[in-house]
Formats: C-alpha cells, sequence, structure tokens
C-alpha cells in the first residue's frame, strides 16, 4: 500500500486539456460530477507514463484537488467501481467475461487460453514479465458477440481457444490486432452476413 | 400540515417530515441505525420498515418516507415484524458475536433491538466476514467488524463536524468504513461518533475495557474545559472518573462534546494535590488544614490590605470565587482579577463581554465576521453550530486574525487590527456584506482582547457592529467568545480590580506581598514577586502550585457543586460526581474555613447561603439555566478609542486545543493527541 499512497502524480497538459473539457460539460459548482471521467483520465495519464493503467491515491487527491472535492469522496468512487485499478497492473490488462452468455460460448475454453499463454495462475494477477494481469468481470455488455475479452479499453469478441492465443502473441509483440469480432463480422449482425433484410421492400 | 393516522392515532406534522418523525410525535417507536434527527437521511439500514395502507404491498422504510395527508400506517403488523426480523437476520449475518468482550454492550442498539425485534435464531451457517480495525487516532478505537455500515459516522464527520476524512469504500459484501489512507481523524468533535455509532465498532479508546454502564453512577454536570458550558453526564464508579458523555441541550450543545472536554478525564487522576503543604526553609512539606491556615493568617495579619491580592483561574466556580472576593474585602483588598490572560473587557456592562446572540441565536446569523479568534480550537461545539448555520443558509464568513480551517469556507481579509476601522468606513469589500445582512453577527476572541491594545480593538469591534446594524433592538451582534468557564461568571459577580485595586499585571512583578491563586495556572508564574508569599488554591499541581509557599488542595469540577456562567452569560449549574482525593475540599468551603482564622468569619455556612449571596450580588445568578434573547438599545461602546489601533497582527490564545488547562495537560490522551493530530491540523491550515 505504501507505494500506492506515495506514489508521485501531477496532470500533465493532455490530461488537463481533458479534464478543462469535461468540467465543462457540467453546470458551474457541480464539476465534481466529473469525477468517474476523471478517473479515467488519471488511470490513461498512468498508462501513458508508466505503461500500467491504475489510480495512485496521489492522483484521486489531485482529481479532487481539481474537482473541488473532499479527498475520500474520490476514493469512494473509484474504489467502488472494478474498471478502476487501485494498484498497479500489466502492461495489458485481460477482462474475461465468465458471465452465462459468455460461459455458454466457451468462455471458460478463453481463460484456460489465457492462462496457458500468460503463466497466470489466479485472478487479479500479473504475470512474471509484467505484460499481462487477468481479472474476471461481470457482464461486459457484448453477449451477441460473446465470449469476450476486453483488453484494457477494446473488446475482442467471438474468442475461442486458437484465436485467443493469437491475441495473446500478438500483444506480446507490440502489435494489438484490430479491435472487434475475430471473425469479421459487422458489428453484431448474424455470423456469415444477414439473414433478413436482403432486398428493399417494394413501395 | 398533513394529518395521518399511526396504529390508530391520529397526529398532525409539519408538512415535509418522515413517516418516522411523525410517530415519534405519536409516541410510537420505530427501531433504527441509520437515521439520526441531526444528520442527513440515508435509509440504508432498512430497520424502520412499515406498512403504509394503499401502498404497494411491500414494507417501507419511514425513516425516508414523507408523509402525506390522510395516511394510514401501521408499525406492528405481521408483513413489518417479517421484514424487521429479516434485517436483524441480514445484519447479523457478518456482526460477529463477541457481546461479552464489546464495549458497547449493555448501550448497544444493535443488541437491544435484536432483543426487541429480531428473530431467535440464524439459518446462516457460513464463514462470517472480517474487516481489518482502522487506526483513527488515540480516540477512536475500531472493531470494523462490527460495522453494521450505518453510515451515521461519515455523516456526523462530513455534515457536523465539516472535516470530510470518513468514507465507505469499495462495496457490497468488500465494503468498509474508514479513512482509505490511514490517518488520525483531524476532528475536535470525533469523539461524537463514538455516541453515534450503534453498535460497537467505535468505541473510546481510553475507556476501553473499563466498565459496564450499569456498573456508573450517572450526575449531570456542565463541562469547564471550554466557554460553552457544554452539558455533560459524568459517568463515575466508586471514586473515579470513567467517563463524560454530552447531555441533550438544545441551546447550548445540542448532543455534541468536543474532544477535550469527552478525554481529558485521565487528567483528573495525575499530579493532583491531596493535601495542603506548606514551605519551610525552601521545601514544600506536607501539613495538617490548621498548620497551613496559621501560616497565611501569620502572614496576611501583617501585610496592609492593598498589598494583598487575588487571581482567579478559568476553571473555577462562581461560588468559590466570590468567597476569594468576599475574604479579600474583608481584609481591606480590592486586587482580585479573573482575566489571568490580561483580556482587556469593558464590565461596565454585560453586553461589553459576553456572547449576546447566544448560541441558537447563531442560526439567524446571515453574516459573520470574527477577530482574532479561531471558534474551532476555542469552541469546536460552538464552532460546530455556525457550521451549521453556514450549510443551512451559506452565509458568507469573513475573518481578521491567522487564516486557518474552520471546517466552513471563510474569507480571509487579513491579518491586520485596522480592518477593523476599514470596515467600518466601508473601505473594504466585506464590508457591504455586513452592511447588507439583516442579522450580522460579530464575534471577538481572547485573541484580540487579551494585548495591550485590547480595548481599542473591543470598542473598534464595537463601533464597527453599530454601523454595520449588528445592534438592533431585537437583535445583538456583538460577541465576545471567551475561552475560560469561568471568565464570565467572574465577571458577572464583579472578580474584577475595585477603586484603586491592582489588575493581574499589576499584581505581577511584586506588586503585592501575598497573592492568592484560585486555580490560577495561566499566568506567567515566573513574573511573580520574589518576596510574594503566593497561596495556590487548586486542585493540580501545575504552574501556580510549583511556586506556591502554601497549597491548599481543592476539588476539581467533577467533585464539587458549581454554578458556571457560559460565554453567552447562561448559568448553569453541575453536581458533584466523586468525591475530592485525600484531604481536598471544595473550594468555598476553603476560603470559608480560613476566613475563621482573620477575625472576620465570612457569613455562610452552606453553599445555599452562599448562593443567595450569589444572587444579590448579581440578579443573573437566579436565571438558571434560562438565557433570554434581547438586543441592544444602548449603542455607547465600551471605553477605549477605536483609533489607538495598534499593527500588531493578532494571535490565537489557544494554539494548542487540546491542552488548555491543567486537567488537559496532566492528561495522557491529550498529550497523545497533542503529538498524533497537532500535525495534521498544521498542515491543514
Amino acid at each position: 500500500m505504501a507505494d500506492v499512497v506515495s506514489f508521485a502524480f501531477a496532470f500533465d497538459a493532455e490530461s488537463e486539456a481533458e479534464l478543462t473539457m469535461l468540467v465543462a460539460r457540467y453546470p458551474a459548482g457541480k464539476q465534481a460530477s466529473a469525477v468517474i471521467p476523471g478517473l479515467y483520465v488519471v488511470q490513461h495519464q498512468m498508462k501513458r507514463q508508466t505503461g500500467s493503467a491504475w489510480v495512485p491515491v496521489k492522483g484521486m487527491d489531485a482529481l479532487a484537488a481539481r474537482l473541488d472535492m473532499a479527498p475520500i469522496r474520490v476514493y469512494e468512487v473509484a474504489t467502488f467501481y472494478y474498471m478502476f485499478n487501485m494498484a498497479p497492473i500489466g502492461k495489458y490488462h485481460l477482462q474475461l467475461c465468465t458471465t452465462t452468455p459468455c460461459w455458454l460460448r466457451g468462455s471458460d475454453d478463453v481463460v484456460a487460453a489465457c492462462r496457458e499463454a500468460t503463466g497466470i495462475k489466479g485472478w487479479k494477477e500479473t504475470s512474471s514479465d509484467g505484460l499481462f494481469t487477468m481479472t474476471e468481470v461481470e457482464c461486459v455488455g457484448g453477449c451477441v458477440n460473446a465470449p469476450i475479452i476486453q483488453v484494457d479499453d477494446d473488446y475482442y469478441e467471438d474468442m475461442d481457444r486458437e484465436k485467443t492465443l493469437a491475441l495473446i502473441a500478438a500483444l506480446r509483440k507490440g502489435k494489438p490486432p484490430p479491435r472487434g469480432s475475430m471473425i469479421g463480422r459487422q458489428n453484431s449482425a448474424p455470423v456469415g452476413g444477414p439473414t433478413t433484410l436482403h432486398f428493399a421492400p417494394e413501395a | 400540515m398533513p394529518k395521518l393516522t399511526i396504529d390508530g392515532i391520529e397526529v398532525e406534522v409539519p408538512a415535509g417530515s418522515t413517516i418516522l418523525q411523525a410517530a415519534e410525535a405519536a409516541g410510537i417507536e420505530i427501531p433504527r441505525f441509520c437515521y439520526h434527527e441531526r444528520l442527513s437521511i440515508a435509509g440504508n439500514c432498512r430497520m424502520c420498515l412499515v406498512e403504509v395502507e394503499k401502498t404497494p404491498p411491500k414494507p417501507i422504510a419511514s425513516c425516508a418516507y414523507p408523509v402525506g395527508e390522510g395516511m394510514v400506517v401501521h408499525t406492528d403488523t405481521p408483513m413489518v415484524r417479517n421484514g424487521r426480523r429479516g434485517v436483524m437476520e441480514f445484519l447479523l449475518i457478518n456482526h460477529p458475536l463477541d457481546c461479552p468482550i464489546c464495549d458497547q454492550g449493555g448501550e448497544c442498539d444493535l443488541q437491544d433491538q435484536a432483543v426487541g425485534f429480531g428473530s431467535d435464531h440464524s439459518r446462516y451457517h457460513e464463514h462470517k466476514r472480517a474487516v481489518k480495525d482502522k487506526d483513527l487516532g488515540p480516540l477512536v478505537k475500531t472493531v470494523m467488524t462490527r460495522c453494521i455500515h450505518c453510515t451515521r459516522c461519515i455523516r456526523f464527520i462530513t455534515e457536523v463536524a465539516g472535516v470530510p476524512e470518513l468514507g465507505a469504500t469499495d462495496r457490497g459484501e468488500h465494503m468498509e468504513v474508514g479513512t482509505y489512507v490511514q490517518k488520525a481523524l483531524s476532528s475536535e468533535l470525533s469523539g461524537n461518533i463514538i455516541d453515534l455509532c450503534p453498535v460497537g465498532a467505535l468505541t473510546s479508546k481510553p475507556y476501553a475495557f473499563v466498565a459496564r454502564p450499569w456498573e456508573l453512577a450517572k450526575v449531570d454536570s456542565i463541562d469547564v474545559l471550554d466557554a460553552v458550558g457544554t452539558n455533560i453526564r459524568i459517568d463515575a464508579r466508586g471514586p473515579e472518573v470513567l467517563r463524560i458523555l454530552p447531555r441533550l441541550n438544545e441551546d447550548v450543545n445540542e448532543e455534541w462534546l468536543g474532544d477535550k472536554s469527552r478525554f481529558a478525564i485521565d487528567g483528573l487522576k495525575r499530579s493532583r494535590l491531596d493535601k495542603p503543604w506548606l514551605k519551610r526553609d525552601g521545601k514544600l512539606k506536607p501539613v495538617s488544614w490548621a498548620e497551613a491556615f496559621q501560616a497565611i493568617a501569620d502572614k496576611i495579619r501583617d501585610v496592609k490590605g492593598d498589598r494583598i491580592g487575588a487571581i482567579a483561574g478559568d476553571l473555577c466556580d462562581a461560588e468559590s470565587m466570590l468567597a476569594l472576593k468576599d475574604l479579600m474585602a474583608s481584609v481591606g483588598s480590592t486586587n482580585v482579577d479573573c482575566r489571568q490572560d490580561g483580556a482587556r473587557l469593558d464590565v461596565s456592562r454585560r453586553d461589553f463581554y459576553s456572547f449576546n446572540t447566544s448560541i441558537p441565536g447563531i442560526e439567524e446569523a446571515d453574516a459573520v465576521l470574527l477577530i482574532g479568534t479561531n471558534p474551532r480550537r476555542e469552541a469546536p461545539v460552538l464552532n460546530a453550530r455556525i457550521r451549521k448555520a453556514f450549510v443551512a443558509n451559506n452565509m458568507p464568513v469573513g475573518v481578521i486574525g491567522e487564516a486557518a480551517d474552520l471546517t466552513y469556507k471563510s474569507t480571509h481579509l487579513g491579518n491586520d487590527p485596522a480592518l477593523i476601522n476599514a470596515l467600518h468606513d466601508g473601505a473594504h469589500a466585506f464590508a457591504a456584506t455586513l452592511r447588507n445582512a439583516k442579522k450580522p453577527m460579530i464575534i471577538v476572541g481572547q485573541g484580540a482582547l487579551a494585548r495591550p491594545d485590547g480595548s481599542a480593538v473591543l470598542a473598534a469591534a464595537w463601533r464597527l457592529a453599530a454601523s454595520v446594524g449588528a445592534l438592533l433592538s431585537d437583535w445583538h451582534g456583538f460577541n465576545v467568545l471567551h475561552t475560560a468557564a469561568a471568565r464570565v461568571g467572574g465577571l458577572d459577580l464583579g472578580f474584577v480590580p475595585g477603586p484603586n485595586g491592582k489588575s493581574v499585571a499589576q499584581m505581577l512583578d511584586g506588586g503585592v506581598d501575598v497573592l492568592w491563586l484560585l486555580g490560577a495556572d495561566e499566568v506567567d508564574t515566573a513574573r511573580i514577586g520574589a518576596n510574594t508569599f503566593v497561596v495556590y488554591q487548586g486542585h493540580h499541581g501545575d504552574a501556580g502550585a510549583h511556586r506556591a509557599d502554601v497549597i491548599l488542595p481543592s476539588a476539581a469540577y467533577t467533585e464539587k457543586s458549581g454554578t458556571y456562567v457560559n460565554t453567552e452569560g447562561r448559568v448553569q449549574r453541575g453536581f458533584l460526581a466523586v468525591s475530592p482525593p485525600g484531604d481536598a475540599r471544595e473550594d468555598w468551603t476553603i476560603i470559608r474555613a480560613f476566613s475563621q482564622l482573620t477575625g472576620k468569619t465570612l457569613p455562610y455556612d452552606t453553599i445555599d447561603a452562599l448562593r443567595q449571596r450569589l444572587e444579590q450580588t448579581n440578579i443573573v445568578f437566579s436565571r438558571l439555566g434560562y438565557l433570554p434573547r434581547f438586543g441592544c438599545t444602548d449603542l455607547t461602546g465600551p471605553s477605549g478609542d477605536p483609533l489607538a489601533l495598534s499593527d500588531l497582527p493578532f494571535e490565537a490564545l489557544v494554539q494548542n486545543y487540546y491542552q488548555t488547562c491543567p486537567i488537559s495537560r496532566s492528561s495522557p490522551t491529550m498529550a497523545e493527541c497533542t503529538a498524533s493530530k497537532s500535525p495534521v491540523l498544521a498542515a491543514a491550515e
């Protein structure tokens, strides 16, 4: 905990610009409403600067000062939501959905493939090379394209064992593949193309 | 005002009240954990379930449900009972059954309500969760596994104390109440969260494993460690005061108590004077009362009246001060003074030296100017009332003096006495704020008065109050905030130098040959003349006793019945909870007994006779507990030239809240607070 508390943090120019934009969205005096997007700003800046997307205590303090709220109010929000990492994580955050739809579509295989490729045993653990952290998450809302792995902020959909191994190999090389469906479907359209509305309705 | 029926009883309550409040008005008890009438409504414990007719058939949390016209409420139906039993079962899932080793045992809401509303068994057989204890500093002990997440402590610290340091982090089963980053609570009111906690999660650290509530004898009294006159209950077992709790008084402290007043009681057991001492051959030796009295009498006999003086300390009761004043008069001395700090107070009129707006009056104010005072340190309970008014109507607060975090937003105007006159002349932006306010308040602290130009500051502040419309026939906005419980009482009964009498400063430096210190420890004892014969009458071996030639041991405030006048001028009476240690006696009896040796025995044999004399001295002493509100019709200001201000910045008189008197200086708990909390405070300011 000690380094989490003492880790130095100050907003850089890019974050400042984002915060200015965020605060402007809310009425004057209600700037505290920007706390959740503000925490993302902190987490993204940490990713830019250290390669690990997490929120240090000094970062929350800086955000509290910026939004004129008590630091404890920021701690409460940050610890409530699982998308904010309160301790350093690996370079890539593998967030694996194991809720019913993904599980029915084979998330167990995806999880096993991740463990095999990264050597991580439990949840919320980081691989020995510091590249990957595996987290089990509840439904991420992409059930049509299940199973899903969320890497940092990007969804990789329609996963299976092979595609997972390939994804992790690509990440290892520092070349993340394009996000979205891994079997080439358009958004959440049916696999293999549309099955309805083949023709324009008659006038 | 909507009318509703609760369990067949019809009540009428103001619109916007909740069902729970209406039930209280009807005299029906509804169990609750999170609801507290002085905190915001959280509605998260679900214990206060009731059934309301013509609503969806489900139990309703009465603490958060507003009343409506014609509503029919039932608080004792099978659905309600089942609901509450279920809530209780859930609360007990993670609550350890460690009542036998829990300090809350016997006064625990959870215990009581489990008996009253719970089930006789639990269906839960899995593992209970355990939560790491938090370190909240030297006053509040935590056993967080017992916490039922009512969030009363969070709401109190945020809303009333104004120091948002507690919160609920994580969520669901992992939710924890704490500071997240380890730190001691920096509030001077932190002890109140112990009272608010409905379970044993937050208990008193110094009182841990000391006693059970049913072993304690409870006595109502008045706190004397600051000048607010907080109403307290002293809990004692045998000869020992074990704890002090606040007592409800809406007009003074509501139900709060400052940490010093609550926790300094371990100082009552240390450095106590329990027998008379007499200096012989340069060394203090224990003697009998008769020998001590004889030594003083022998000394006084050969000294002229104007070479004898008396100084009263900060914790004295009015009775003993009057007895001492009468004793001094009987030996021909008018050298008496109760202003140890040398505050330049004008005693010609009572409203020149008291907190005239009154504490409940603060809530009506719409602008406040603080001059040379930090009420957070000098009177935290009163400061909470200022904060309450600030939260309610967002009144502007200006500060002339040291910049400080007062727990509410304040405008620091600067630390130059000349600003008072600048405001009077309208040459400062804040002047308009005061002028436009309907009920402005000006609060002058002792830091502004206990200095050479104190009377000028007082006069300038009065002149400012008059010019901004703070002195009206129905509103008195001029206030002096005292730090000593004895001060207003002393001024009321005239414990000030008479004609040609000497003040504290004049009695020092050899100004008198015999000096009687009645619990006076804040005077600079190094300045007492080398040949001055010092009689110290008091309860602690502090500064005064160290310089004394004769020590007369007396009773502390928990050990005597005494009358105190708080900073508002409210007369209140405390009662004896335990006996004084050893040979120590109540102060007025010591003075009365000694007076026999001077040949002019004081004319009162009982405390009632002395109190009659008190009422004859000043009629205000007959108004026990009651303070009439008054305005100001005579705008003539106190003596002093408002233009004779020096340019010395104001310095707060109380630098360390935790150690201000012999009792708190002897207290190990207060020493710990000083060590652990002051850096936090210093950083915050």
